[in-house]
């Protein structure tokens, strides 16, 4: 009983085979795309410009990490979205869809549910209490050196995990789909994104997001109508076309099994809910907006856009099923599709547009790579030099010019290591890193968070050890399950059996810092815990929180 | 800077009455989509066969497709309630209380 609840829990969005934030194995290079280089080059110009114009205003910390609290709800929303609609979520979904049928739309429900229990409990206390990076809100009462030190290495960590995966997703993709070359694809890649955070700071990194965000939604709404067009309208008529010609037949129509090891998976789920909650850089979007009202808009409309999204992928998976797997002009001598299952929705592209609208969908899927890496390597600029120079470091004594040219020192210094990281991993398997970086931020970011904002009794002793073990933990289980132990370093069994460490590491952060902080009888943990009151109030009603600055 | 303000407002009756209604609210509407969404998995661990079952004997569409593209518009419809009345009627409450402590 319990393991088919767990199996079912772990397909509703978790299958470990199917956590493939990046594109793993080997492609096969494409002849070069003309009119999708074409197009990518027309969307690098758009974006400079932006980042142009938004260098002029790119003057203090305040504009840099936040955008000086001057975005909206609605653009928040998008953006957030963007941060979400990742280019292999687009081309994994689908493809699940493609393969599948009815499980590509548990597993993307999985995604989406997380979104709201984000706005009923952190997104206003988030935004009540914060400034530029979630490090404040986490250390608001506890101590700034430790508590900041913590953060800053979670999303540290966090952030380089997720950077590889997306470097190494993006070198395989652009191969895939342009035709370039892989070293190529990642020094490109490593530059325009320095370029964007470093003139344009949040707001050129908010707007290319945002643009991406539309051009997909457009991409993606287009294939869905010309799939519904196909079939007069009919959804009825799709899914009976579907069956017919899909190998499963009738199955595509109701769940089916995709897990080998419930708890794994389960435990990935664990991961993916909390770890949502923990990522630096979607948690700093809600600095971008000017006060909690707008925060909470920007949930709505994100998760408007993530839902609507997941719909349409839906429906372009079983287009794909009718339009691609049908017709032999996109499959090889053995009957495979070319490229592999996560072309089904770039093929599918073709079918209903042409090549000119092949290479739009292409142009896309690299800007969604930029702009989801400009918006980590904002994240992991604002923990040096807003956490660790300014806060740690120079102990809050620091003026914005210094803070400034630390964050656009680490910035050049987080680009090139991203694209030294990128060519070093070309072979490795990073199918893990992802969902590692997801586990690391559930185990180690969001119980202190969670804490810091909920429990009065928390104290700078309980989050430091509690946090650092989440961490600790959810390293050292990855580094000895069968994906490192076995698959990397080449040895017999796996001393951790289980693929993701989540279910266990973050047990561990919330017992850790439960009983070291209600053990904890020092004089400091007194104050701490009379400092919840006043801190409680700000989190509710805003009294004292940082507006916008650039209106 | 705001200790006293801070002081002030944790005693007042309306900031209480702000905090007891808005987290019931949250923890309700957190409740309904964990609910809705725990009923889901059971569906699909259990009763596999309900969910393929076709909701009419002439569409191939089948109860499952409903649910869960219904799953998908409660999350966004749930979100919309709270930010209504986190918007409106709290903002309101909240805006209250501050002009309070203000005078």
């Amino acid at each position: 009983m319990i393991a088919r609840l767990l199996s079912a829990f772990a397909l509703a969005g978790f299958s470990p085979l199917l956590w493939a934030d990046a594109l793993t194995g080997d492609v096969q290079r494409q002849p070069l795309n003309v009119s999708a280089i074409a197009m990518f080059v027309a969307f690098v110009a758009l974006t400079l410009g932006i980042t142009y114009w938004a260098s002029k205003r790119n003057t203090s910390t305040s504009a840099f990490y936040t955008a000086g609290g001057s975005i909206t709800g609605f653009q928040n929303g998008l953006a957030i979205a963007g941060d979400y609609m990742s280019a292999a979520s687009f081309l994994g979904i689908s493809a699940l869809v493609f393969t599948s049928g009815y499980d590509g739309l548990i597993y993307s429900i999985g995604f989406l549910v997380g979104w709201p229990i984000i706005l009923f409990l952190i997104a206003e206390r988030l935004r009540n209490l914060g400034k530029y990076t979630f490090a404040d809100v986490a250390s608001y009462r506890l101590g700034q050196t430790q508590i900041r030190t913590l953060s800053a290495c979670g999303s540290l960590v966090v952030v380089a995990f997720y950077l590889i995966a997306q470097m190494v997703g993006a070198g395989k993709l652009i191969e895939l789909l342009f035709g370039l070359d892989y070293h190529v694809a990642v020094v490109l890649v490593g530059i325009l994104m320095v370029l964007y955070v470093l003139f344009g700071g949040m707001l050129a990194t908010t707007w290319v997001q945002i643009i991406k965000a539309v051009l997909l939604l457009s991409g993606a709404s287009f294939m869905a109508i010309m799939v519904l067009k196909h079939v007069n309208f009919d959804i009825s008529t799709l899914f009976s076309e579907a069956i017919k010609v899909h190998p499963k037949g009738e199955a595509i129509m109701s769940p089916g099994g995709l897990v080998k090891d419930p708890i794994s998976a389960f435990s990935l789920g664990l991961a993916l809910m909390f770890g949502t909650a923990g990522l630096p850089h979607i948690l700093m979007r809600f600095f971008t907006v000017s006060d909690a009202k707008e925060a909470r808009k920007s949930v709505f409309y994100a998760t408007g856009f993530i839902g609507y999204f997941y719909i349409l992928t839906f429906i372009i998976g079983f287009g794909a099923i009718l339009l691609v797997s049908t017709n032999p002009d996109f499959k090889d001598a053995t009957g495979a599709l070319l490229g592999g299952n996560n072309m089904a929705a770039v093929h599918l592209a073709n079918a209903v547009g042409g090549s000119v609208f092949l290479g739009f969908i292409s142009a896309v899927a690299f800007a969604t790579i930029l702009a989801v890496v400009s918006g980590l390597t904002l994240a992991g600029a604002s923990a040096v030099s807003h956490d660790l120079y300014a806060s740690v470091f120079r102990k809050g004594r620091v003026n914005d010019k210094d803070e400034m040219r630390v964050s656009k020192i680490t910035t050049v210094a987080l680009g090139i290591l991203a694209i030294g990281l990128g060519i070093l991993f070309e072979k490795q398997n990073i199918a893990f890193m992802v969902g590692l970086a997801f586990s690391i931020a559930a185990s180690c970011n969001f119980p202190v968070l969670l804490l810091s904002m909920y429990w009065k009794n928390l104290t700078t002793r309980g989050a430091m050890i509690g946090g650092w073990l989440g961490l600790i933990t959810a390293v050292v289980l990855m580094v000895l399950g069968p994906t490192i132990w076995v698959q990397i370093l080449g040895h017999e069994k796996a001393i951790y059996p289980y693929e993701y460490p989540a279910l266990f590491s973050i047990l561990i952060a919330f017992a850790g810092i439960w009983f070291f902080s209600v053990t904890d009888k020092s004089k400091a943990a007194a104050g701490e815990r009379a400092l919840f009151f006043p801190q409680f109030v700000r989190s509710q009603t805003g009294l004292g929180s940082s507006g916008a600055t650039a209106h | 800077m705001h200790d006293l303000a801070y002081k002030r407002i944790e005693q007042s009756p309306q900031f209480k009455e702000l905090v007891a209604k808005r987290e019931k609210f949250a923890w309700i509407l957190s409740a309904i989509m964990l609910g809705l969404y725990v009923v889901f998995i059971l569906l699909i661990a259990f009763q596999p066969q309900l969910l393929g079952a076709r909701i009419s004997p002439d569409s191939s569409v089948t109860w499952g497709i409903p649910m869960g593209v219904g799953l998908i518009v409660s999350a966004f419809v749930l979100t919309g309630i709270y930010v209504q009345r986190a918007n409106g009627e709290f903002d309101r409450l909240n805006q209250a209380i501050l002009d309070e402590v203000k005078q």
